[in-house]
């Protein structure tokens, strides 16, 4: 029979435990029971900050928190245990319910300190650690706003949780004060060097710092609270928000007997267990070695070790890496190892450069040999190499390693990194397991990478360091088009783009490595010179840079045929317009299918017979659905608010305008869309390049989603937004996609390769921390105002009507090799099988 | 329906070559193709590239079936005149009907010449 494992708290720690056990435990040997005292299942703390650009729970989730398909888990959201009787095994919740255990697991994190300043309890002090703490902040900020002017909010506490703190204030349109007690922020982290480069760097952000003082009082005033610092600053606020410092939660423990750390934390020894062999404690409330670890990372580590306990391994805590890298409102930050010099006879090697905002400083030993830890600020790309490398002989002079050569390290390369260095910490991945990722399961890209090693999954930060190690295992990174040009394809844009290139014989001939251009380059030039606005795509010079699709405006079948797809914009059409189609379909014997992007496709159609086709479908009103292009497709909707009792705003009619907005515009590859109209998503938004969602309040803006071989749910960008704002940002993300991407590379896996992922995304759509966002959306401005119909170009146009002709000697003789038969009433090709090839 | 504009010329009595005209020059665009259809209902692709050199291949593409050569890039690969087919890509050398990919594939070539501004296609 199963033994039952409970687990209380269902936090990062706790649900990394349930998912390491489940995963593991392929006999069923334990029922999980968790009981979270929160109302949601277990979502990204480590992410909270990010709530505030979307106010989406759901966007939060850890992935698999809901285990709703696993018969072995029950999860009891909402209901906190209250008490443990160790004698009988039975743990008792706060709801009454009394629960069993073989093993217990207490993963109850930590809550946030808070001094004891006089004023501490009144409306409008928060603290930051839950999204039901978000929520509130969110409400006094819009109190704040509601009032006259900016409001303003104080940040008690300066170090990481503070500053991320700050970040969401500032986010939410208000002033942010820190007040930090130490002479400089981030203490632990950062040394005084350090601390002085960050204070500038963070208020050039608009956000006034006070260092080395205290916060005395806080009262009430005329509705808002006023601050009065040690220093006798006051500051008149609209709300203040403690992060002075975690406490592990470790009453229920104390409750129960079981001996817990000086200051705090359940003991546990290096197998995680407790002073009851059957209770253990793992993360932040847990203390172990006389330590509690404020991080994620450990917490992991210490889920690990108990789930191969649970099933009968030896694990033991492997010790853990308190390095820290964050990005916070664009700075970067990171300290590694021994940042302090707090090891017998370390030296110091800094560079501090003020005119660039970089501070640099490494801890070695004393005999200059080994890296021992150090700290970065303003620039932290080296922290992915030199990290790993700390308690390991340096590969070169320190000054050296810090020198500002390009490519992360400064002097070192990804090959002086032994096999056991981790590159991420988050998911502790060596180089090795990434080495044999590489050469045993053919890993060739960074998305592979992650999917099969889970490194780079999570925080991102180690994402440079994988693109070096591919390419000093032999994987070719090599971002060339192809023989023709050594640029990428967003170089090649940028070249268009800058220099005004119109032609692909310039193009080539200029930035070229010599050669004619080949299928791969030439509909890549003309996909950019359409992007960029040059005319019609069979203009010439370019009609012979486009793949058959384009060159015929139509997508040839396997029977060298083509389909007919006119744009049905949001997949809404007049009855009248149905019998153009069918007339047409039966007039040329076109076989007719319901397309999955709600249109209606035409198949078998001859290339001659195409512009006779589509004659009678402009004359009718029809336009090109551009179905060939790497361009946008359509954008799917559900009947909406109109129809729909569930409906909260018109998604039809948003579907309509934005097809309309961006219909022909050419992109690195297709662009699919959606819209639903409500939370229900019947239009399947979140599995398109752009989807949006109506909420009572506005529109929710996803992105990167995608379908097919590699499904990826669209991540949220930005929430609740008028349909001016989502246009804006839409504008903005696809000119952004358009510049950046590889050549057929769809949104999700930009997305996905994109360095700083969805964060930096945000920063450059919606923040504009490029500074290029009115240039996106003007290039965007100039797109719609320059758009005309393909089809009707190309009837309009003798010499472009010259192109469809099936025989240059013989037009209109039909093509020998197509031929038809029926199937369920339609005419589909007979495939003619595939001739005898020659051989030589 | 008939196959017009298509006049048989043999011209040339000493290889005992026949000589179909299918195209003026100037009807074929630099670095593009177009199918032409000779009298026993063979279908060629004929290319002319930047240097306004004429290549006949086989218009049926060998891989897919389809006669759609014609309809493919034309480029170069390594220096050697090619066109891509537009299904799947593989690649054809326009002087020798090569596939670049496989070896063991060719796609068969015709005689060609242009004279007096008109393409000609040869059948031995
Ligand atoms: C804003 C913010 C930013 C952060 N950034 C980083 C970062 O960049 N890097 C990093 O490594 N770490 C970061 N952290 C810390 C990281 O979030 C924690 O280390 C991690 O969440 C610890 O996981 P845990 O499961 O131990 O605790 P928690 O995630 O706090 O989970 C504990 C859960 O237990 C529940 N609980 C408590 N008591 C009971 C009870 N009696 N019954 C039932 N449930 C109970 C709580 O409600 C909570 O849901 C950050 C934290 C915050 C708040």
């Amino acid at each position: 029979m199963a033994r039952t494992l409970v687990v209380v708290g269902n936090g990062m720690v706790g649900h990394r435990l349930v998912q390491a056990v489940r995963d593991r435990d392929t006999d069923g040997g334990w029922q999980v029971v968790v009981f979270a005292e929160e109302p949601r299942p277990a979502y990204d703390r480590v992410a909270l900050t990010s709530y505030v650009d979307g106010w989406d729970p759901l966007g939060l989730q850890l992935d698999g928190a809901e285990f709703t398909d696993d018969p072995g888990v029950e999860l009891v959201l909402g209901d906190a245990v209250a008490s443990i009787d160790r004698a009988a095994r039975t743990v008792t919740t706060a709801a009454g319910r009394t629960q069993p255990y073989d093993a217990l697991a207490l993963a109850t994190g930590s809550a946030p300190f808070v001094p004891p300043v006089p004023g501490r309890d009144l409306p409008g002090c928060h603290v930051y650690r839950t999204i039901d703490d978000l929520d509130a902040i969110r409400a006094s900020a819009e109190r704040a706003r509601a009032g006259t002017g900016r409001g303003a909010a104080l940040v008690i506490g300066g170090g990481l949780l503070g500053l991320e703190a700050a970040k969401a204030l500032r986010d939410m349109g208000l002033s942010p004060h820190v007040v930090e007690l130490a002479p400089r922020l981030m203490p632990l982290q950062v040394d005084e060097g350090g601390g002085a480069l960050l204070k500038r760097l963070i208020e050039d952000l608009d956000v006034t710092v006070h260092p080395g003082t205290s916060t005395g009082a806080i009262e009430p005033d005329r509705g808002r609270l006023l601050a009065t610092l040690g220093n006798g600053t006051e500051l008149d606020v609209d709300l203040v928000v403690f992060s002075a410092g975690i406490r592990p939660r470790d009453q229920l423990a104390r409750d129960a007997g079981l001996p817990v750390g000086e200051r705090g934390g359940i003991l546990v020894d290096e197998a995680c267990r407790t002073a009851d062999p059957h209770v253990y404690a793992i993360g932040e409330c847990a203390n172990l070695d006389g330590r509690v670890y404020g991080l994620v990372a450990p917490g992991y580590s210490m889920a690990e070790v108990v789930a191969d306990r649970l099933l009968g391994g030896t694990a033991t805590f492997p010790g853990a890496d308190m390095s820290t890298k964050l990005k916070l409102m664009g700075v970067d930050v990171a300290s590694f190892g021994d940042a302090h010099a707090a090891t017998e006879g370390a030296l110091e090697v800094v560079v501090n450069d003020a005119v660039k905002g970089t501070y640099k400083k490494l801890v070695v030993s004393d005999d200059a040999k080994t890296l021992l830890g150090g700290v970065l600020v303003g620039d932290a790309a080296d922290y992915a190499l030199l990290r790993p490398l700390v308690g390991r002989p340096l590969p070169g002079d320190p000054g050296a390693l810090l020198a500002p050569a390009g490519g992360g390290g400064g002097g070192v390369g990804v090959d002086a990194l032994p096999d056991e260095a981790q590159v991420c910490s988050c998911n502790a991945v060596t180089k090795g397991a990434i080495r044999a990722a590489v050469h045993e399961q053919g890993c060739d890209d960074v998305p592979k990478l992650k999917s099969c090693t889970r490194a780079g999954a999570s925080c991102g930060s180690c994402v440079p360091m994988l693109k070096q190690l591919l390419s000093s295992f032999g994987v070719e990174q090599s971002k060339a088009v192809c023989e023709h040009f050594t640029q990428s394809r967003a170089e090649l844009y940028e070249i268009v783009r800058v220099t005004g290139i119109t032609t692909f014989s310039d193009l080539i001939e200029r930035h070229g490595t010599g050669g004619r251009g080949c299928d791969v380059c030439k509909p890549v030039a003309a996909s950019i010179l359409a992007s960029l606005g040059n005319g019609h795509i069979l203009t010439d010079g370019q009609a012979g840079l486009q793949d058959t699709n384009d060159r015929f405006l139509a997508n040839i079948q396997r029977n060298g045929t083509y389909s007919v797809v006119p744009r049905i914009p949001g997949g809404e059409i007049t009855p009248e317009k149905l019998l153009v189609l069918a007339q047409v379909a039966l007039d040329f014997g076109l076989y007719t299918k319901i397309t999955g992007g709600q249109r209606i496709d035409l198949f078998g159609a001859t290339v001659d017979q195409l512009p006779v086709i589509w004659k009678r479908l402009v004359d009718a009103g029809f336009e090109s659905g551009h179905a060939y292009g790497k361009s946008l497709r359509t954008v799917k909707s559900c009947v909406g608010e109109t129809w729909c009792r569930y409906g909260v705003q018109d998604s039809v009619g948003l579907a309509v305008e934005l097809e309309l907005r961006y219909r022909g515009l050419r992109s690195p590859h297709k662009l699919k869309s959606g819209v639903s109209g409500c939370a229900r998503e019947c239009a399947e938004a979140r599995g398109k390049d752009f989807g949006v969602i109506a909420t009572d309040n506005g529109w929710n803006l996803y992105v990167g989603g995608n379908g097919g071989t590699m499904p990826r749910h669209a991540d949220l960008l930005v929430s609740e937004v008028d349909k001016e704002t989502l246009l804006r940002v839409i504008d903005r993300f696809l000119m952004f996609y358009i510049r950046t991407a590889d050549r057929l590379q769809r949104t999700s896996a930009w997305l996905d390769a994109m360095e700083g992922g969805l964060d930096h995304l945000r920063d450059v759509v919606v923040h504009d921390s490029l500074g290029i966002a009115a240039e996106l959306e003007a290039q965007m401005a100039e797109h719609v105002r320059g758009y005309a119909d393909e089809w009707a170009g190309v009837l309009a146009d003798p010499e472009k009507l010259a192109r469809f002709t099936s025989f240059v000697n013989a037009p209109g003789a039909p093509d020998p090799t197509i031929a038809f038969r029926e199937e369920r009433g339609q005419r589909v090709p007979v495939l003619l099988g595939t001739p005898e090839v020659i051989s030589r | 329906m008939t196959v017009q504009q298509m006049t048989v010329q043999p011209m040339n009595a000493v290889d005992s070559t026949m000589w179909f005209e299918v195209c003026a020059l100037g009807a074929l665009g630099r670095e593009e193709g177009v199918a032409a259809l000779l009298p026993d209902g063979t279908q060629v692709a004929v290319f002319r590239t930047h240097d306004d050199r004429v290549f006949a291949l086989a218009n049926l593409d060998p891989f897919s079936g389809a006669a759609v050569l014609a309809r493919g890039i034309v480029g170069d690969l390594g220096g050697t005149p090619v066109v891509a087919s537009p299904m799947h890509k593989q690649h054809f050398d326009l002087r020798t009907g090569a596939c670049v990919e496989d070896g063991t594939v060719a796609v068969p070539t015709y005689p060609v010449r242009v004279s007096g501004g008109t393409i000609s296609l040869g059948r031995t």
